[in-house]
């Protein structure tokens, strides 16, 4: 129980292929602090959304604090889950479980900022 | 009895372990620093000092304790940090080198985040936790916690956290420091102050009629006393140091030595012993009598004896009272650069009261004197009230006199004021107060010095003239006769009519002397003439005696002879003298 979501977690794509790490247009990484139901919704939530919006052009890499609480300062990472938009640049974060998907959208600057 | 109220009294200082800071006067105020293993609030306006508190905080804890810290920070990057503290001798690189301090600067640009949905702040927590765990730290800062309200729009989320984060480093037992912005009416912009309960700490700068005063205040401490006081603390180029000044109480031991004046006709007005050490003494007098100079005796007089000096001058600069008190004879500079005498020049206005208390404070624990001139007091007048120049005063004689430093002050009476009026009111403070004042008549005006109170010695009552020579002051006693008490040229001149009048006195006695002399010699001459004459006339008298006795012997013996021719009988010829005349009366018969 503990790894299979781990192991779903870093195979994005869901059977699509995967874009690497350099090819990809959009490359994401998700800040999580361990298994917790709040990074799996997070998690579900942002595979949904580039799934419908950036297929075929993402990339995602989830990075768990826990195990590696070092890389918190490189993003300057405080609030968990985090998501932060590499590429394109520049750097966005988006807190939060993602569950509202416009917001989201707007974040990532794949949809314009509604008025 | 009362070991047994001993026994039962609560000791409240024992329920709670502080951790001390290091930082000077401090740990003092708090009776032992911040509560260990509990955060501790450090709320101020912007430039209160709080990131110096915070930092030297842990400097002083990794380099005098032992103790590693984590310094988390909001506002400020490492480098910014490391430079600003780098100017108070902090060296905040071999600190991190040594894994005896950690920075984490945290930065989070509100307009690069959006927020959707819930989150929590693991990541704050995972990144202190890390830091902890690196060094072992026991002691952290985060400055200033505050920066999340602005980062994070989501309000009720970061209470939340706070409230788990303070819990969390309960359990963690680490001390923690935490900055916060002081707000409107209230201790922290945004309410911190419920989540830390155990220590406040208020930083504070104030600024009065220009001139601004950092002063600190334990707002609360539970469980544990403290002091109540505003305290003052400086920010200087050795860091933080808070002054526990307060008023010490009365329970200084008195010494019972005499130092002297430096002026010795001054110390035989005191008993011939001068002042006690440890005494307060007062010059009070009106501009341009010789108060500094006074000072300045006492100071070259304490090193000579090759005691410590400190010379507070808050109107003349170091070389300008050191060529002045030249021109008078008083060499202060050798006892400078022997290293006896240090001066602190400083305008009054430069600092507020409290930051030359502890300025005064704190010269003196670095040069621990035995005698201390505050030249004048009254100056200080100019930047605080009657009121708060008098409970600064109080302090400060409190604290020379806990230390048996020999202070004098000095004080300007303004002309036309009540001459016995200290202006800062603190004669009743005073141990012996000295007077000193022009005395205006006949067109000049001359310095009087007179002994107002001395407590503990019988001192003369007397008012002394006293003269500014080139061999430093000099006591001369007033005319006190029977023109009434002269001083200056009137003085000399009731002295100089005086010996005039001794001279005529002597001169006519001589006189009568001579004409003594002559009138003895007369009379002796007269006698040696009246002998002579004497002399004289008894001879002459003598000697008509001689004649007519031999005149009569003839006649007797012509007598005998006519008597013999006539054969007269004997009986007639054998009367001799009388009986010649008897026998010439018998004759005539």
């Amino acid at each position: 129980m503990k790894t299979t979501p781990s192991k779903k977690l870093r195979r994005p794509g869901n059977g699509q292929p995967a874009q690497t790490e350099e090819s990809a247009r959009w490359n994401l990484r998700l800040y999580v602090a361990g298994q917790t139901p709040r990074s799996l919704t997070a998690f579900k939530n942002l595979k949904e959304i580039c799934e419908e919006y950036l297929k075929g052009q993402y990339h995602i890499e989830v990075v768990d604090l826990m195990e590696n609480p070092t890389l918190a300062r490189g993003d300057q990472i405080l609030a968990i889950p985090t998501l932060v938009r590499k590429l394109p640049q520049p750097i966005r974060k988006i807190i939060g479980d993602l569950s509202n998907t416009e917001r989201v959208l707007v974040g990532l600057d794949i949809q314009p900022r509604s008025n | 009895m009362s070991r047994e109220n001993r026994r039962n009294r609560p000791r409240p200082l024992e329920g709670l372990p502080k951790e001390r800071t290091g930082i000077p006067g401090f740990d003092e105020i708090t009776r032992g620093g911040l509560p260990a293993g509990r955060p501790t609030l450090v709320c101020g306006s912007a430039g209160a000092g709080k990131t110096l508190f915070a930092m030297e905080f842990l400097v002083r804890g990794a380099t005098l304790f032992d103790k590693p810290g984590v310094f988390m920070s909001f506002e400020e990057s490492n480098q910014e940090l490391i430079t600003n503290v780098a100017s108070l001798g902090f060296d905040i690189d071999q600190l991190i080198a040594d894994k005896k301090l950690v920075l984490d600067y945290i930065y989070i640009e509100r307009s690069e985040i959006e927020e959707t949905g819930e989150y929590d702040l693991e990541g704050l927590f995972l990144r202190l936790d890390h830091a902890i765990s690196s060094i072992g730290a026991t002691r952290i800062v985060l400055d200033t916690l505050e920066a999340l309200f602005s980062a994070l729009p989501n309000e009720a989320i970061i209470r939340a956290e706070l409230r788990r984060l303070f819990r969390w480093l309960k359990e963690r037992h680490v001390t923690a420091v935490i900055t916060c912005e002081r707000g409107q009416g209230t201790l922290t912009r945004y309410g911190l102050e419920e989540y830390v309960a155990d220590c406040v700490i208020l930083l504070d700068n104030r600024v009065q009629n220009q001139i601004s005063t950092r002063r600190m205040r334990i707002v609360k401490y539970r469980g544990t006393s403290h002091g109540t006081n505003e305290y003052p603390f400086l920010i200087d180029d050795k860091g933080f140091s808070v002054v526990p000044i307060t008023s010490l109480g009365l329970s200084h031991t008195a010494p019972t030595e005499h130092i002297s004046s430096g002026i010795a006709r001054l110390d035989t007005m005191l008993e011939d012993k001068g002042f006690y050490r440890g005494s307060s003494i007062l010059v009070s007098g009106t501009a341009g009598t010789g108060k500094s100079t006074i000072g300045a005796h006492f100071v070259e007089a304490a090193c000579k004896r090759g005691e410590r000096a400190l010379f507070f001058a808050f109107e003349e600069s170091q070389s300008q009272i050191v060529r002045n008190m030249r021109s008078i004879g008083i060499d202060l500079d050798r006892f400078v650069k022997k290293g006896l005498l240090q001066f602190h020049n400083a305008r009054p206005s430069t600092w507020g009261l409290e930051v030359h208390l502890a300025l005064i404070h704190k010269a003196i624990s670095e040069f621990s004197p035995s005698v201390v001139v505050i030249d004048p007091i009254t100056n200080f007048l100019a930047i605080g009230d009657k009121f708060e120049t008098k409970s600064m005063l109080t302090r400060l004689i409190d604290f020379l006199k806990s230390r048996q430093i020999t202070a004098m002050f000095t004080s300007l009476t303004s002309a036309g004021g009540n001459i016995e009026d200290s202006e800062v009111e603190v004669s009743s403070l005073i141990d012996a107060w000295l007077l000193v004042k022009n005395i205006e008549c006949n067109g000049e005006r001359n310095r009087g010095l007179y002994i107002l109170k001395a407590r503990g010695i019988a001192h003369s009552n007397q008012v002394r003239e006293f003269l500014l020579t080139e061999r430093g002051i000099q006591l001369v006693d007033a005319y006190v006769g029977s023109e009434g008490v002269l001083m200056g040229s009137a003085r000399s001149s009731q002295l100089a009519r005086e010996k005039a009048a001794d001279v005529d006195r002597k001169y006519a006695m001589e006189r009568k002397q001579r004409e003594l002399r002559r009138k003895q010699e007369l009379y002796e001459a007269q006698l040696v003439a009246l002998q002579g004459q004497y002399e004289t006339e008894r001879d002459a008298l003598l000697k008509e005696l001689e004649e007519e006795r031999l005149r009569q012997r003839v006649v007797a013996d012509q007598r005998l002879e006519i008597a013999r021719l006539r054969r007269a009988d004997n009986g007639a010829v054998q009367v001799e003298g009388n009986g010649a005349r008897k026998s010439r009366k018998g004759t005539r018969r």
